[in-house]
């Protein structure tokens, strides 16, 4: 992987950097369109012919030449989504509604990462991700508004927030195994919503309202001007959306792709086999647990700065449900395929005010066809490279 | 605390107990068969509550008149609308995934379990909102000192007992029931012995989910509502039940419906100051027994097949 490692044969045989620009910038242009159309008809035929467009696409190799090209040159491919990113911030600069619903593409790809280090890398279950994200929520809550904390060091504690209260469910999902497990998430999610709705201090059903980001005295909530163009304050929140999830994606690909990924695997794929061979099973997955809920509590405390309110009903079953199938979509253990799922998770409802109602159900249709037709995701999980070899 | 009030706590955690246990008792039917967890189950008692409501209401609308009459045709619509609807969700979904990882199963039948109500809140006729559930049994209650026993608790609660009794007999006395232990304790052995797994599989989902509308109706005509939401948490009541008392063990699945009614009757009774934390109450709890007893109460035994 690394380039130092990459022998010289092989250089010649990796696929242009043109594959990883060209598939960026089709994704740009494709978020583009999507996201500027008004009409419902324009958005339906849209999404129409941009899903006949990716099959025509596969169907020519097009999309495997150019996914090939861009997993073979991941720097690029980063570089080239960071610019695309910014085209589509410097085109929609006034408009508060497409920059509030990239930001929260952003917020939730970022928690999704922390399910995705838990679920996909180290095979521990976690059907309360929707919690863990209202634990980082109300603890920026409460922070922002009751104590003088900067702001920076607020989403770190709701990060640490998150893991700690996870720890509580360390000994049971290390003393359990399967569906076991997966129970006692989903009952301390269950339990963590009935908790919020009945408790008085953090604002009960009515939820509470959170201040908004501030970095260095400067503001995040207030609209700025550049040399007389009005400029949504949106934007500071989408940037600093997109610094977490780079952050956090940098740090779960290089997780990945070194030893500790390897460990991971390993205890995912068969627990047994791995404790025989040296590797700590216990050590690896309160590893992956509680960084994982670290990374969903800070985009939790993101997200509530951003929207400015937050209240039980957001942290239901149902929304941790979504955690989930996001993940599964990507393709459990990819996290590029992991960011497209949440975008089309995120965005196309949105968009689609025709199908905003039938949201969930069409999801969960999704998913079921999903795990029956394409158990490995949309974009199933790449066979791991061998240390220096090009793939 | 008089004896009356207490007896009120009794009676009141022994009918969600009952109702508790119908409902884990499917679960823990199909995990012995299939070794898998049916998730949609919750949604499915849902589902039976409303086919029974829309029977009462169709009926009425007909001019049935008598309660009686009612609710043998609310009951056996719910379990036979049930049954099949449990048999089609394990041709289409459970049976074809056996093979994948088990939280895909798990996985697939949550989010069918979202599809089911979904459909309900979506295309029920105004099915977002609470639904009246009718009383269709009588209405009067012993009186005995501070205690009330209301008739329709108590024939339910004697339903109940009956279905239980019932599927002890099921299991233990018949040949369907032979059929279906020898599936839960080795497929292939039991395939050998000229055994049709796949109708066993079927027909122990019909009568899982049978149970599951039976639960339905008597949560319906207990709480006199019916909410198309309500499902997901009887289901994973449900589950914890039968993961408490140990999955695929009928009586475990019994005893951890109770188990965990008396939890939240506990839970309620028990921190006045906080009632309304009778659920976390319960759901912490089943966290820390299964920490103690991560196979359940009632254990099934787990061997590691290197």
């Amino acid at each position: 992987m690394t380039p130092a490692a990459a022998p010289a044969a092989n250089a010649s045989s990796r696929p242009p950097a043109a594959a990883a620009i060209a598939l960026a910038a089709a994704v740009a242009a494709l978020a583009f369109t999507f996201l500027h159309a008004e009409s419902q008809a324009a958005v339906g035929w849209i999404a129409a012919s941009s899903v006949a467009a990716v099959l025509a696409a596969a169907r020519l190799g097009a999309l495997r030449w150019a996914s090939r090209g861009a997993l073979a040159r991941e720097r690029t491919t980063s570089v080239a989504l960071a610019a695309g990113l910014a085209a589509l911030v410097l085109a929609f600069h006034d408009d508060h509604f497409t920059l509030l619903l990239l930001a929260r593409v952003l917020l939730v790809a970022t928690a999704c990462l922390g399910l995705h280090v838990q679920f996909g890398m180290a095979g521990v279950v976690n059907f309360a991700g929707a919690a863990f994200f209202g634990i980082g929520s109300y603890t920026a809550a409460v922070l922002a508004g009751r104590t003088s904390v900067p702001h920076v060091a607020v989403l770190a504690a709701a990060g640490a927030l998150a893991a700690l209260v996870g720890s509580v469910l360390l000994l049971p999902l290390l003393r359990t195994r399967g569906h076991y497990a997966a129970l006692i998430t989903i009952a301390f999610g269950i339990g963590f919503r009935t908790f919020l709705e009945v408790n008085d201090a953090l604002g009960g059903p009515q939820g509470l309202n959170v201040a908004g980001f501030s970095l260095l005295g400067f503001s995040f909530n207030e609209n700025w001007t550049v040399r007389g163009v009005e400029v949504s304050f949106y934007v500071a929140y989408v940037a600093l959306a997109f610094l977490l999830l780079g952050g956090a994606f940098a740090v779960v690909r290089r997780l990945e792709t070194s030893w500790i990924g390897l460990a991971l695997d390993a205890v995912r794929l068969d627990e047994t086999a791995a404790a025989s061979f040296g590797v700590r099973v216990p050590r690896w997955k309160i590893g992956a647990f509680t960084l994982g809920n670290f990374v969903t509590g800070v985009a939790g405390a993101l997200s509530a700065m951003m929207t400015g309110y937050i209240a039980p009903n957001a942290f239901t079953f149902q929304e941790s449900l979504v955690f989930v199938s996001i993940v599964l979509l990507g393709g459990i253990g990819n996290a590029w395929g992991l960011l497209l799922a949440t975008f089309l998770v995120v965005v196309v409802p949105e968009k689609l005010q025709a199908i905003q109602e039938y949201r969930f159900l069409l999801f969960a249709s999704l998913v079921v066809l999903v795990l029956v037709f394409r158990p490995s995701g949309l974009v199933p999980r790449a066979l791991r490279r061998r240390f220096g070899e090009a793939p | 605390m008089d004896a009356g009030l207490l007896g009120q706590y009794v009676v009141n955690g022994a009918m969600l107990g009952m109702m508790y246990a119908l409902v884990a008792l499917g679960f823990t039917l199909f995990f012995g068969v299939l070794d898998v967890i049916q998730f949609a189950h919750g949604d499915v008692v849902t589902a039976g509550a409303f086919a029974g409501l829309a029977t009462a209401l169709a009926l009425s609308a007909a001019g049935v008149r008598s309660d009686a009459a009612l609710l043998v045709a609310v009951a056996l619509a719910a379990i036979l609308s049930m049954a099949a609807l449990g048999v089609a969700l394990a041709r289409a979904l459970v049976l074809p995934l056996r093979s994948a990882p088990p939280l895909n199963v798990l996985l697939v039948t949550l989010m069918a379990g979202t599809v089911l109500r979904e459909c309900i809140r979506l295309f029920f006729p105004n099915g977002s909102q609470p639904h009246r559930f009718p009383a269709l049994l009588p209405s009067g209650a012993f009186v005995l000192g501070g205690l009330t026993l209301r008739h329709d608790n108590l024939l339910m609660l004697g339903a109940g007992v009956l279905l239980v009794v019932g599927m002890h007999l099921l299991i233990r006395r018949t040949r369907l029931g032979l059929a279906i232990r020898a599936v839960a304790q080795d497929e292939e052995t039991a395939r050998t012995m000229g055994i049709d797994f796949e109708r066993i599989v079927l027909v122990t989902f019909a009568i899982g989910s049978g149970l599951a509308a039976v639960a339905g109706t008597m949560h319906g005509l207990y709480y006199n509502e019916v909410n198309f939401g309500s499902g997901l948490l009887l289901g994973v009541i449900g589950f914890s039940a039968a993961i408490i008392g140990g999955l695929g063990n009928i009586y475990g699945a019994i005893l951890g419906g109770f188990v965990f009614a008396a939890l939240q009757t506990l839970g309620a009774a028990a921190l006045p100051f906080a009632s309304a934390y009778k659920d976390v109450f319960a759901f912490a709890v089943v966290i820390v027994l299964m920490t103690i007893r991560p196979t359940g109460l009632i254990g099934e035994r787990v061997s590691e097949r290197v």
